[in-house]
């Protein structure tokens, strides 16, 4: 037999670790070097042992640490012995999250995007305030690192609830059409991720193979079939050109997302300062969105340093019907929130036009201030005050 | 041999190599002024007779020529020059070549480039250290290294010990970035120029010999003069006294840690919602990211209500001047600048003052600028359930940094407020009994960290304040469960019975004992 002798997996960055091993008949033996020996490593020495306990593995197996987690270190060894071939011993069980299920309706006004390969972010990534977190298992991962990484990514599900607080948990996967894809569903469904990313959908068929393959591997994990919800994301032209049946194909879509960046790149425009050349695919995307009766969630913006930048792009995003906007670093996640906040004068008024519905006691239409209320306006105070509430709810929350 | 137990539960033996051990008995027990008794005072010095005294020296060897050297002789420095001092190195390096050997070497404190002394304490050069001990050299001293018995103190402390004479001093050798050849001396001016030169005025005062060693020698007489020509017996002229790129950065940094933000705009809500934001309040705060991004936030609520500072305290930033030019703050009281805006602005700003270790920290004092203080915002290496603050040896045991001025801002302001997040890779910060004490917590009234903040039970009334303002207060004790959660239990170091280090308290009373590692 040929190929390599010793199987890598990690980095040895700050709160990771490197594992190497060596395929071997004799009983496993293991070796830490560790930043943070004197304190944790036995504690690191038993996560290895447990991990590769789980594959029945023999040989040596070495570890160098800068204060991982314990999960952390179990997953990296994992990835370890999949790539020397090994496989779990079928009698293994994994822990069963216990998480509950997300809902289409709830307030999505930040996606805060972790790569999912740097296990120093997600520990205090609850904390920020962001509605959803979502591990990005595709463009942030290069491709020799995807196995590792969803490895990882699964691990971070089933074993640290709490570090996500409040905020949704979501998985971008990589697309079901190309490679890795499925792959990344079979890891990531069993371990509950509240909503899953799926990037580059062109049609109604690309959602519903996702729909099909998560159905059967939430029934085959046990899992209540439907709970995980869907956030289509559309960034070509075949993409938007499809937009409306995109965010009606699955009952579990949550919300339609659009990219910018590879829209961009997919028609060859140059991105302007005022954002110009995107105006229409951003509102087809809300349109449809809409038309189906669900969240719409814009690009993200990748310059973290223009707080202004980003407050007029969520502003123009909002004016065109978006809810939400995704984010690369926490500290926009608060010039978000307040860019999608009804201002105070308006929510006033809106309040007001419920109490004069309400006080109208079913007539149809109603005057304030001279001037006519017909039930979209009503409708329209309603979902404001309704939003209102529940962000501050959330604020409250986090 | 375990004598006594101190005021924060610490085992203390009742002599070590025949120092004996006065237990710390709390922050504010010492004896009062009156009863305090005498230091030496001053050393007399005197001119040899009529006229101009001639100090220059032409070189390192007149100077040493000249200089009464001994074996075991303690010899002082200042940290002014920080990572870019070349003095220190320097003289232990000729000290050791004319076969001087158990040296006390008496810094203020010490910097990744005196990692180089390392050598001299391994051959028996160096014997211990007094003050302050940072990175190699601390390390050293941890695993035993050092053949005496080493003494941490705070700014203020040394000060004090110095001038009871607990820290007798043979030779100050004192760089200076500007200095005249009569001895006056200032880091103001010049190609090193520093900003304050504050750390060494008690050693300029009371060591047994003085020497200004200076890279920017100026006719007489130089202005300021933070250091006084009569107190200094030699002056060396030498081409450099260090690397200015080291000396201050060009400018000091917030943090752009999202984690050590969110802790920054916490403190800042605590300084906000617990009244202690109110018109002419006084401050000091580290300049670290965080805490600069602390000061940054609290300005920003200065600004939207309309509030000054009257004064803020310790080290000098780029932002503290931004803050004193904008009329934001009335002055900076300055012991130390760590960037070319506060250079520039120690220089030519009348209300940027430059203090000394005696003005800002002396407990000996009759109060002092920390004594002046609302707020002090620090951080640390460990807290305890006690909100005991260790600030002095990693939780794997090993000595690492000084204790600065931590000490003398806490016992000194009103409200001492520690920021730090609850764990550093995966090492927690909040501990059932911190490995080293730097500070009781019986000054230390808040910890601030991501996921909360806890009041000192001795504040009751902090506490409410903060309760009151929607602030997230919780017990100390979730804080920690909170971090082992995450982190796991960590295991402790393990200690030889050998003690090499004392930390004391400002006062003198000891604190706590390092001890050897057990490797």
């Amino acid at each position: 037999m040929s190929g390599p002798s010793r199987f890598l997996a990690g980095a040895e960055a700050k709160s990771d670790c490197l594992a190497a091993y060596e395929p071997g008949d004799s009983a496993l033996e293991i070796e830490v070097s560790s930043k943070v020996g004197t304190l944790f490593g036995k504690a690191i020495r038993a996560a290895a042992a447990a991990a590769a306990a789980e594959f029945g593995a023999g040989g040596r197996l070495s570890i160098r640490d800068d204060g991982a987690l314990d999960y952390v270190v179990a997953a990296r060894v994992e990835a370890a012995l999949r790539d020397a071939g090994l496989s779990r011993a079928p009698a293994a069980g994994r822990p069963v999250p216990r998480r509950e299920p997300s809902s289409r309706g709830r307030l999505r006004r930040t996606r805060l995007y972790l790569p999912g390969d740097q296990p120093d972010l997600p520990i205090n990534a609850g904390l920020f305030g962001a509605d959803s977190i979502l591990v990005d298992l595709e463009d942030s991962v290069a491709p020799e690192r995807k196995a590792a990484t969803r490895i990882l990514a699964r691990r971070l599900l089933e074993s640290h609830a709490d570090f996500f607080g409040s905020s949704e948990i979501a998985v971008r996967v990589n697309p079901l059409a190309e490679s890795f894809g499925a792959a990344d569903l079979e890891e990531i469904v069993p371990a509950r991720p509240q909503a899953l990313v799926l990037p580059k959908c062109e049609s109604a068929e690309d959602v519903a193979a996702y729909d099909r393959e998560v159905s059967r591997l939430e029934a085959a994990a046990g899992l209540p079939v439907g709970s995980i919800l869907f956030m289509p994301i559309v960034e070509t032209a075949r993409g938007v050109a499809k937009a409306a049946e995109i965010a009606a194909a699955s009952e579990r879509n949550a919300a339609l997302c659009f990219g910018a960046e590879d829209y961009r790149r997919d028609l060859g425009l140059a991105k302007r300062p005022d954002e110009g050349e995107i105006l229409v695919a951003r509102s087809l995307v809300a349109i449809a969105a809409r038309a189906a009766g669900i969240g719409a969630q814009d690009s993200v913006f990748a310059d973290t340093e223009d707080e202004a930048g980003l407050e007029a792009s969520t502003l123009a995003a909002k004016n065109l019907g978006f809810t939400g906007k995704g984010v690369v670093h926490p500290r926009q996640i608060a010039v978000v929130h307040r860019a999608f906040a009804p201002g105070a004068a308006e929510l006033e008024a809106a309040r007001r036009v419920l109490a004069a519905m309400a006080a109208a006691d079913g007539r149809g239409v109603v005057s304030l201030d001279g001037k006519m209320i017909d039930a979209p306006v009503a409708e329209r105070a309603r979902r404001l005050v309704e939003y209102a509430e529940s962000a501050e709810r959330a604020a409250k929350g986090s | 041999m375990e004598a006594s137990t101190n005021a924060v539960g610490r085992k203390l033996p009742a002599e070590i190599g025949g120092r004996v051990i006065e237990p710390f008995r709390g922050a504010f027990a010492a004896p009062g002024q009156a009863e305090a008794p005498r230091g030496p005072g001053p050393r007399p010095r005197r001119a040899a007779g009529r006229g101009r005294p001639v100090k220059l020296v032409s070189s390192w060897d007149e100077l040493l020529d000249r200089l009464e050297l001994r074996d075991g002789m303690t010899v002082s420095f200042h940290h002014h020059l920080r990572d870019g001092d070349a003095v220190v190195n320097e003289t232990v390096a000729r000290l050791a070549a004319r076969g001087l050997k158990g040296l006390v070497i008496a810094p203020t404190a010490l910097f990744p480039t005196h990692d180089k002394l390392v050598p001299y304490i391994e051959s028996g050069v160096i014997e211990r250290v007094e003050g302050s001990m940072n990175g190699r050299v601390g390390e050293a001293c941890s695993r035993g290294a050092m053949r005496g018995l080493s003494v941490l103190r705070s700014h203020g402390g040394r000060g004090r010990a110095i001038q009871a004479g607990e820290l007798p001093i043979d030779l100050a050798v004192i760089a200076a970035p500007c200095a005249d050849p009569f001895g006056n001396a200032n880091g103001l001016h010049g190609k090193s120029a520093c900003g304050p030169l504050s750390y060494p005025e008690p050693d300029s005062v009371y060591a047994e010999q003085v020497v200004v060693v200076t890279d920017g020698l100026v006719p007489y007489p130089c202005s300021p003069w933070s250091i006084k020509g009569g107190n200094v017996d030699y002056v060396l002229e030498v081409p450099s006294i260090g690397d200015p790129s080291r000396i201050v950065s060009g400018t000091t940094r917030l943090t752009r840690s999202p984690t050590q933000l969110l802790i920054a705009e916490m403190a800042a809500r605590f300084v906000e919602g617990t009244g202690i934001l109110r018109e002419g309040f006084s401050f000091q705060a580290g300049a670290g990211g965080m805490s600069l991004a602390a000061v940054a936030r609290v300005a920003d609520r200065m600004r939207a209500s309309g509030i000054k500072a009257s004064f803020a305290h310790g080290g000098a930033t780029g932002l503290l001047v931004g803050l004193l030019e904008e009329g934001l703050l009335g002055a900076i009281v300055d012991l130390q600048s760590f960037d070319l805006e506060a250079v520039r602005s120690c220089r030519e700003n009348p209300r940027h003052i430059e203090s000394t270790p005696f003005t800002s920290y002396g407990p000996q004092g009759a109060g002092c600028s920390a004594g002046m203080l609302d707020l002090a915002l620090l951080g640390a290496t460990e807290i305890d359930l006690d909100f005991n603050v260790n600030v002095n040896t990693h939780s794997d045991g090993l000595l690492l940094h000084g204790i600065g001025g931590h000490q003398d801002a806490a016992a000194g302001s009103s409200c001492c407020v520690v920021t730090a997040p609850l764990f550093r890779k995966r090492i927690p910060i909040v501990r059932e009994r911190v490995t080293t004490v730097s500070c009781p917590g019986e000054v230390v009234d808040v910890l601030v960290t991501e996921r909360g903040i806890a009041v000192n039970p001795r504040r009751g009334d902090l506490r409410e304040r903060a309760l009151a303002a929607g602030l997230p207060v919780v017990d100390i004790a979730e804080l920690m469960d909170a971090a082992r959660r995450i982190t796991g239990i960590p295991e402790e170091p393990r200690f030889k019975d050998r003690p090499v280090a004392l930390v004391e308290w400002r006062d003198g009373g000891v604190l706590d004992v390092v001890r050897e590692l057990d490797r």
